[in-house]
């Protein structure tokens, strides 16, 4: 072998497509199940919620405009851009502790579920939308539109998959959303946002902080310009307090409790109905005239 | 109403625009095209090959091959094998993959197949490049996520492949039907014998390079060249589940005669004569703009033409001053032109159709009109024709022409219209112009039309189903619905 030293990776957070260190300088040391460092990770303060919250809502008008073909090929882009860098995905997993084959398992199974949401951004109106059959004349219909901004704390285990399972459904319906990546195993999440960053997707889009759970969940949550907050751990003191701060501003609250991320079970078109909300229009049919609905 | 106060246009020479063609060298033509089966291009046992030219300049693009009844054999063993084999046992999810290949591989060769589509067509490269390869490419993306998702679309159903689909496609967006036909299929676990039109092939062959370049498992796709007898083999094949058929309704009820005896499945895509309704409280230079579109998109070479104007009395004048006006400033000509709004007439037979109806016309008394502009002097062309003074029982009115001729009724009230709209064999669709809203749902209930455009016209997209009433078919193709026509659920 040479003598060339390798060139270390600064994991640095994701806010409005760019990669900006945490604005409070913190940072903490992400380690291996041995105690070993293998990174110095920011550690988001408050200050960084609400400037991702920020660039969430700017991103969510553009986002949720776009063609649902649109979004479903920028989310097959990400899937691709995902599958070209699956070796560095399965090195990250194994140094945060995964076995190579579960590491494997974990990096297929995250590009084939974007593939899948990808498939629903399209499909997913045609399964719970209506034409409601009302008893005047009356053309009434009900569609689904997203929430708008969502504020998410993916699940700790399965640093990747699932960080990618709670994602996608989020975006595929047309919302935009802060995430704050495994605490214990943040470094997937980084390395995600640069194949997010070189996906197609719009900045601000998606936005991933990492940082302490403890910490930041009160801000997730209480945080008065965001539409629904979806919580991926079962602590029930957390879940307590996120509903209690979800009441500020009537958000909506998402939880996923013990799911079983690296299973099918943990993927459906339900949880991007999660994150809809239903609009009903009516119209009016005239209804004038004798002519009879022939042959 | 206001009397007719528009400007009147001027369409003389100076609005001539320098000719933009659009290059031939991305489009790489073999000089002879086999039969594609079991994911080989295979020599027909019929040893015969037919010529397949441009209709806009009648010059010979290439020789494609016949395939008689052991080469349509053939290629119904190699799906069925290919079936039982393989394809209905693969995950769903890795099948999607596949059709997903071929949607990405149609996007990153759009240029080609567009230059290729015209060429061997004869439409407008506008219309080719904007229009049939994109959103060919768009089919086989919806269905692809489809593939895994089936039990959300039938629930409680635990829908069922059928096993090998026959389908044949006619000549007027021989991508884009190939795209229709095969992406539902295979998203649904079929395998395919797909046969395009004779005049058009060689797009359908160039997706057989993709299928190959995507490494579909052998014999899950195979395309097969032929004209009415090989399409006839695949209709009486006895190991064929599934016919989906795109053409004339002549050749429709005879498949669903030929199979009446058999469990075969159907879906027919048939003629078409709709109705294309303006009533007077319409944005009338948008309706015209809707007119134009609805007749000379594709030389009218389109089954859903609104091939019958209905314009309501009050605004007869103005509407027929702005249709010619506009019909004036359409530039028919060489396909390949970036400039040209319609292209060459698909072929010589077509041609002779067209013509022979535009002399009934005249003979059964309606007044013609068509646009001044030139026309090649060598190549298929029909200039933009409308009839007016046209009687509900004249053969222009009742019988699909399947060219850019439009004949023109007027109307006093909506009940009149809709009894005028209706009567008609056909039912594929219906276009509806007018500013209330309430009117518009009034219409949409009551026409007999699978599809009825309000304010728009020829509008397709991979999510919303399109087929017929009555004599134009049955079954749908496209959106959720258009996956029941392959599945058993």
């Amino acid at each position: 072998m040479s003598n060339r030293i390798e060139v270390l990776k600064t994991y640095k957070i994701y806010i409005g497509g760019q990669f900006p260190r945490t604005e409070s300088g913190r940072t903490y040391v992400a380690t291996n199940a041995k105690g070993e460092n293998l990174a110095n990770v920011c550690l988001s303060s408050r200050k960084d919620v609400r400037d991702a919250v920020g660039s969430a809502r700017s991103a969510f008008g553009g986002w949720s405009a776009r063609a649902a073909f649109n979004r479903g090929q920028i989310l097959y882009r990400i899937a691709e851009m995902l599958e070209g860098r699956k070796a560095q995905f399965i090195d990250e997993l194994i140094k945060q502790g995964a076995t190579k084959t579960a590491a494997e398992n974990e990096v297929s199974l995250s590009i084939d579920r974007l593939i899948y949401y990808s498939g629903w951004c399209d499909k997913y109106q045609q399964i719970f939308s209506a034409v409601n059959p009302v008893a005047s004349s009356h053309f009434n219909f009900s569609v689904l539109e997203p929430m708008g901004v969502v504020t998410a704390i993916a699940p700790q285990e399965n640093a990747l998959i699932g960080l990618v399972s709670v994602i996608a459904p989020i975006i595929a319906g047309g919302n935009t959303c802060v995430i704050l990546a495994s605490q214990s195993k943040p470094l997937s999440a980084i390395t995600f946002a640069e194949v997010l960053n070189s996906s197609d997707l719009p900045g601000g889009v998606v936005n991933i902080l990492t940082g302490k759970v403890a910490e930041l969940l009160p801000y997730f949550s209480d945080h008065m310009d965001v539409n629904a907050v979806c919580y991926a751990e079962s602590d029930a003191a957390s879940k307590k307090m996120v509903k209690e701060n979800a009441s500020l501003n009537v958000k909506r609250v998402v939880l996923y409790e013990n799911t079983k991320w690296m299973t099918e079970t943990a993927q459906s078109p339900y949880f991007i109905n999660d994150f809809q909300e239903v609009k009903t229009t009516w119209h009016p049919i005239e209804n004038i005239g004798g002519a009879k609905a022939g042959y | 109403m206001a009397k007719n106060n528009t400007l009147k246009l001027k369409f003389d020479s100076s609005r001539n625009l320098a000719p933009a063609p659009e290059s031939k060298s991305v489009a790489k033509i073999a000089d002879r095209y086999e039969l594609f089966i079991n994911g080989k291009f295979e020599k027909p046992s019929s040893k015969k090959y037919f010529k397949t030219i441009n209709p806009a300049t009648e010059e010979n693009l290439s020789l494609i091959a016949e395939a008689n009844n052991a080469d349509v054999n053939k290629a119904v063993k190699a799906a069925r094998n290919a079936y039982e084999k393989g394809w209905k046992k693969t995950a769903p999810k890795e099948r999607a993959k596949y059709i997903y290949r071929i949607a990405r591989i149609i996007q990153e060769r759009a240029r080609e197949l567009a230059v290729i589509e015209t060429l061997d067509g004869g439409k407008p490269i506008r219309e080719s490049r904007d229009f049939d390869v994109p959103t060919a490419a768009n089919h086989f993306f919806y269905y692809a996520g489809w593939a895994d998702k089936l039990e959300y679309a039938f629930p409680n159903r635990n829908p069922q492949s059928l096993g090998v689909a026959g389908q044949i496609i006619p000549w007027n967006f021989p991508l884009l039907m190939a795209a229709w036909k095969i992406a539902p299929a295979l998203a649904t676990g079929n395998t395919v014998v797909l046969k395009p039109a004779e005049t058009t092939s060689l797009t359908a062959l160039k997706l057989a390079e993709i299928i190959q370049e995507a490494d579909l498992p052998p014999g899950v796709v195979n395309i097969i060249t032929g004209a009415g007898a090989t399409g006839a083999a695949m209709v009486n094949h006895p190991d064929i589940n599934k016919i989906a058929f795109t053409g004339s309704t002549d050749v429709g009820k005879i498949i669903q005669k030929a199979i009446a005896g058999t469990n075969k499945k159907a879906t027919l895509e048939l003629g078409g004569k709709a109705a294309n309704i303006i009533f007077d409280d319409a944005p009338l230079d948008q309706a015209v703009e809707g007119v134009i579109n609805g007749i000379f998109f594709n030389q009218g070479h389109v089954c859903c033409a609104g091939s019958r104007l209905f314009v309501q009395e009050s605004v007869y004048k103005i509407v027929l001053q702005k249709l010619k006006d506009r019909m004036e400033s359409l530039i028919v000509g060489n396909p390949l032109d970036k400039n040209t709004d319609i292209g060459a007439i698909n072929s010589k037979q077509q041609l002779e159709v067209i013509n022979k109806y535009i002399k009934i016309g005249q003979q059964e008394g309606a007044e013609i009109f068509q646009s001044k502009c030139t026309i090649p002097t060598k190549g298929f062309y029909c200039r933009p024709t409308i009839f007016t003074n046209v009687a509900q029982s004249n053969r222009i009115a009742q019988e699909e022409i399947f060219g850019p001729v439009l004949s023109i009724q007027t109307f006093r009230t909506e009940d009149e219209v809709i009894e005028k709209a209706n009567n008609t064999p056909f039912g594929l669709s219906a276009g509806v112009w007018t500013d209330k809203g309430s009117k518009i749902f009034n219409m949409t209930s009551k026409l007999k039309a699978g599809v009825i455009w309000a304010n728009t016209y020829n509008k397709f997209d991979p999510t919303s189903p399109f087929g017929g009433y009555k004599e134009s078919g049955f079954g749908r193709e496209g959106g959720l619905h258009g996956l029941g026509a392959y599945l058993k659920v």
